[in-house]
């Protein structure tokens, strides 16, 4: 009962958003909060499930948003043409080295003898790679730079791209929770603080696949254009019958459109999850959590069920990544930023209720709320409380300006508060033997 | 002839920014390990405690330079440290007493304090960019080189000349005494000693009478110290913009577990791996090549291993290469 009041009072306040500022701006909001959630539902089913701390949420989500890119945007025939073959053989020779290095190591005997054979192949495939990739990224990047300088995407339709989204994402947890997982908490907390960086230091300065700094704009769309929809028929007809303006009506109606898609992947998402918690599976999962010991000596192999629970996570989180490119219509690889895409992700699992489906979601969208609202709040405050100042004294215009980074300061305060005080979240998980 | 100038290249431009930054990283680790070996939890605050203290040795620059008060050749920051290691120990020790005191009485999980960290880091992030904003600062004053590669040139006769910036030896002496001065409180005096103990076997030091208290105090004044000193200096030798000390984290948290958690000795050779890789893997070599190969042998590329926007990766293949090989690290991590 009482989780029901919590979303009405959020679907209240979104709705009072609509009603004073505008509704083209509450549903924004709401789609955001989709994503948020859904995102959290992914760090939720790591740390709610199996307790695992990953800090390398913002990296996913880029993995995602890199399968939205390359999954809708048209290929660059000219790119292709000069230095495709290039960019294939690195990656064969990539592939290659991979595949002989993880052979060598399984199949040679004695450490040292081992490791030294493994960093001997992996070093000579990488020159072997760098002398396919070099040229070849230097010459897709000089055609038509201003406008491509990439190689494009496959021009599939970009709905594909949120499965893909996902693997990439996975592949990329296995790959690091393949490593650390087994040892201590704090190594796959700090592992992943590093891939995520790595993988926004790659969409950043990796011109011939991503464009870089320079962003790919203009993705296709899953949903209809504003521009197609003022000048179809129907939709005008549509507009005469509700007493609306078609212009304001169809930014409305296209994020609408956003809104259903998102809302079907969260309920999706959130069914399997569900499901996933209530079975066998999920008990396992919870009595891993809460002693790996005696689950050891039941015989759970713990190792195999922390990596296999820490990529499907990802995988979520890789979702949710494609779903916000797809939506910002655009690559930015210099907007992800570990504070929003990590750490707000982690204040809205903990808000909500760790180990609570439910709890993820809503701590998605009250967080995601408040976090766009404060800065306007902040602002606001600051000025209210300065406006007895000089209206050109200094500290006034500092506090102005400083107003946004309250809200980072707000939401660590949030976070330390509900960790002490209500360690459990909005929506506690149930049946817990605590 | 040709091999002293190789050897000038390399200096100027891998050994001696790698010795000043590997003191920085080294002086960081410490912090993150003694934290790490007294209350068992990785610090992912520490990085903007490094930005909090030398946000207050800033602010006490820029009030000793308005005031006139100069150190002559060295930077006035060396004077304004002091106060910096002040405020950023009370600041520390106020997160202890209202953070993470309460999980320690609840002997909470070590994910718990991670967790709790990350909340401190937030706050700590906002009230610095609170403070003195998002931006740039640049606060060195005084000389900028010890021996300016003009000089170096006209004294050795070679075309190639070694510049070292006043910054890298400051932090060079610096980081030599300031280790000098932790091993010998760890070692010698009474209240190292119990550091020890507590980190060793915290039972059996409660038993003998260690109060604990007293003990994570100590500590967190300690870390706060090196936060503010590893902080001031790696702003004076580059710049200081408090997102830059949050990235700072992942060399510093590799620096430590490559050394061994909980081992300041480890933490010392974890920071100049760490440096040394970072820089050496990034470097271009072509013109040390030029020197050393006859002219029509020298490669047209840059002979770069990775990109400098790579360096992330190198700490992070170090970190998995060990975790994979010496999961306890190279030192192993014992305590403090």
């Amino acid at each position: 009962m009482r989780n029901v009041v919590y979303f009405l009072i959020i679907g209240s306040l979104i709705a009072l958003v609509g009603e004073f500022q505008s509704w083209n701006l509450a549903l924004s909001i709401i789609n955001l909060c989709i994503i948020s959630a859904i995102m959290a539902l992914g760090v939720n089913i790591q740390w709610g499930y199996a307790g695992l701390f990953n800090v390398g949420i913002m990296g996913f989500a880029a993995l995602g948003g890199l399968a939205a890119m390359l999954i809708s945007m048209p290929p660059v025939r000219e790119a292709w043409s000069a230095g495709g073959l290039g960019v294939i053989a690195g990656i064969g020779s990539l592939i290659l080295t991979v595949v002989l290095a993880v052979m060598s190591y399984r199949r040679m005997h004695g450490k040292r003898f081992r490791l030294f054979i493994v960093v001997l192949t992996s070093l000579v495939g990488y020159f072997v790679m760098r002398s396919f990739f070099d040229p070849a990224s230097d010459v897709i990047e000089k055609v038509n730079p201003a406008a491509s300088g990439y190689l494009g995407g496959l021009g599939l339709p970009i709905l594909l791209a949120w499965p893909v989204g996902g693997v990439l994402a996975g592949a990329a947890a296995w790959l690091v929770g393949k490593i650390t997982l087994g040892l201590r908490a704090d190594y796959l907390a700090i592992a992943t603080l590093g891939i995520s960086e790595i993988i926004v230091a790659m969409l950043k300065n990796e011109d011939w696949m991503t464009r870089g700094v320079k962003n790919v704009v203009g993705l296709p769309r899953p949903v209809p254009y504003e521009i197609n929809l003022q000048q179809s028929d129907w939709f005008i007809q549509l507009c005469t019958r509700l007493e609306t303006d078609p212009v304001t009506f169809s930014s409305i109606f296209v994020k609408l459109c956003y809104a259903g898609l998102f809302g079907l992947v969260l309920l999706v998402i959130l069914y399997l999850s569900e499901k996933a918690l209530r079975s066998p599976w999920g008990r396992m999962m919870r009595a891993i959590r809460d002693n790996e010991i005696s689950s050891e000596a039941m015989g759970k192999d713990v190792k195999a069920r922390h990596l296999q629970v820490f990529v499907l996570g990802s995988v979520v989180v890789g979702i949710a990544g494609a779903m916000l490119t797809t939506l910002d219509g655009q690559l930015t690889p210099s907007s992800y930023q570990p504070l929003r895409f990590t750490f707000l992700i982690w204040v809205m699992v903990i808000v909500g209720g760790s180990g609570n489906n439910w709890g993820a979601i809503l701590g998605g969208f009250v967080i995601w709320f408040f976090w766009i609202q404060s800065e306007p709040m902040g602002i606001w405050l600051m000025d209210t409380l300065t406006s007895q100042m000089d209206s050109d004294s200094a500290l006034r215009t500092h506090l102005i300006d400083s107003a946004q980074h309250m809200r980072l300061m707000t939401m660590g305060l949030i976070l330390l508060l509900t960790l002490r005080f209500s360690p459990r979240g909005l929506i506690p998980e149930k049946n817990a033997h605590h | 002839m040709e091999l002293l100038n190789a050897l000038a290249l390399l200096s100027n431009y891998v050994l001696v920014p790698a010795l000043a930054y590997g003191s920085q990283l080294a002086l960081g680790a410490l912090g993150v390990t003694l934290v790490f070996g007294i209350l068992r939890f990785s610090n992912f605050a520490h990085g903007d405690t490094m930005a909090f203290g030398t946000m207050v040795t800033i602010l006490f620059t820029w009030w000793f330079q308005s005031m006139g008060i100069h150190l002559g050749p060295l930077p006035t920051a060396l004077l304004a440290m002091p106060f910096g290691i002040i405020f950023c120990a009370a600041y520390v020790l106020a997160t202890d007493r209202l953070v993470y005191r309460f999980y320690r009485s609840k002997r909470s999980d070590p994910v718990i304090y991670l967790i709790a960290s990350v909340g401190v880091m937030f706050v700590t992030n906002g009230i610095v960019r609170f403070i003195i904003g998002p931006d740039d600062q640049n606060f060195a004053d005084g000389e900028r080189f010890i021996i300016k590669a003009r000089e170096f040139k006209n004294l050795t006769g070679l075309s190639e000349g070694v510049s070292v910036k006043l910054s890298q030896g400051i932090t060079f002496f610096t980081m030599i005494i300031v280790v000098s001065l932790l091993f010998w409180f760890l070692n010698k005096t009474r209240s190292g000693k119990s550091m020890r103990a507590y980190s060793d076997n915290e039972d059996l030091a409660l038993l003998s009478g260690i109060n604990p208290d007293r003990v994570v105090a100590i500590t967190w004044i300690l870390a706060a110290a090196l936060a503010t000193i590893a902080g001031t200096l790696y702003g004076l030798d580059k710049s200081f913009k408090p997102f830059t000390y949050f990235q700072l984290l992942l060399p510093i948290f590799a620096a430590a577990i490559v050394g061994g958690l909980g081992n300041p000795l480890g933490a010392i050779a974890g920071g100049f791996v760490i440096a040394f890789s970072e820089i050496m893997i990034t470097y271009a070599y072509k013109r040390v090549i030029a020197y050393l190969v006859p002219g029509d042998w020298v490669p047209d590329g840059l002979v770069q291993l990775l990109s400098t926007d790579y360096k992330f990766a190198v700490s992070f293949v170090i970190l998995l290469l060990v975790l994979l090989v010496r999961p306890n690290g190279i030192f192993k991590g014992t305590g403090v």
